[in-house]
């Protein structure tokens, strides 16, 4: 159905992300959820968006996730940490996980945006220059708060 | 070829992991990458409907959305370190000195 790239980064995103959240060590975690989001740039990527996946890349997996990393090093937690954690709640977080992904896919799939964008692929992309153009007129107020 | 509908897919698996990671876990850090797994997903649904449209407006948002979550990681982090100081715990079921 989709091609095995969009298959493949799909599998290392979202399974990543898993990993950062159920890895024992913290560390090992941090550096899951690095890797998870190198795998949305490479969505980005796939997305013809090559500005906003070096962006990315620049400020999430370079910045964010090593400022992650520090505080892990700085926080120490005890090793009896994990055995608190109880199986009800664990539980009942998993049926809420699943009650959302199939509420939300299950409206996705009503909405028909399935056969709305047919030419998704055969659009052209958008160039990065008309990105800097928006930036520098349009939405320049909001800029220059952002700084 | 991939179509619109299987990034949100995508996107929609990656908020479901974001939303479980914050209503189970207890570990304030752990909480923090359930945090930028949602905001993560939600950029990635900006950015593909600026594809599916094409508009550059969505990329342009995408922007600001991961510049805004880099700020607001740092600000999370250091109230971490300062509760860490404080309470020597980083369960958040410890952070008890407000509770009457």
């Amino acid at each position: 159905m989709a091609d095995p790239i969009f298959i493949a980064v799909a599998v290392l995103t979202v399974g990543t992300a898993i990993i950062a959240l159920e890895a024992r060590e913290l560390i090992y975690g941090a550096i899951a959820l690095a890797i998870s989001m190198l795998g949305i740039a490479g969505f980005f990527l796939l997305l013809d968006a090559p500005f906003v996946a070096m962006f990315q890349i620049a400020v999430y997996v370079g910045a964010v996730a090593v400022l992650i990393i520090f505080t892990v090093m700085l926080v120490r937690t005890q090793a009896l940490f994990t055995t608190k954690e109880d199986k009800k709640r664990k539980g009942a977080g998993i049926a809420l996980m699943l009650i959302i992904m199939a509420s939300l896919g299950a409206l996705l799939f009503v909405s028909g945006i399935n056969g709305q964008f047919g030419n998704f692929d055969s659009a052209e992309a958008i160039d990065f220059r008309e990105i800097g153009e928006l930036m520098l007129t349009y939405y320049a107020p909001a800029l220059i708060i952002l700084g | 070829m991939s179509e619109l509908v299987d990034f949100l897919i995508v996107s929609v698996v990656l908020i479901a992991i974001g939303i479980y990671g914050l209503v189970v876990k207890r570990n304030a850090i752990r909480m923090l990458f359930s945090i930028e797994i949602i905001a993560n997903a939600a950029n990635l649904t900006l950015v593909a409907f600026a594809r599916g449209l094409p508009n550059a407006q969505g990329q342009t948002f995408a922007l600001f959305s991961i510049a805004i979550a880099a700020a607001e990681v740092a600000v999370g982090l250091g109230l971490i370190i300062v509760a860490y100081r404080l309470y020597k715990e980083i369960d958040v079921a410890e952070f008890r000195s407000m509770r009457g």
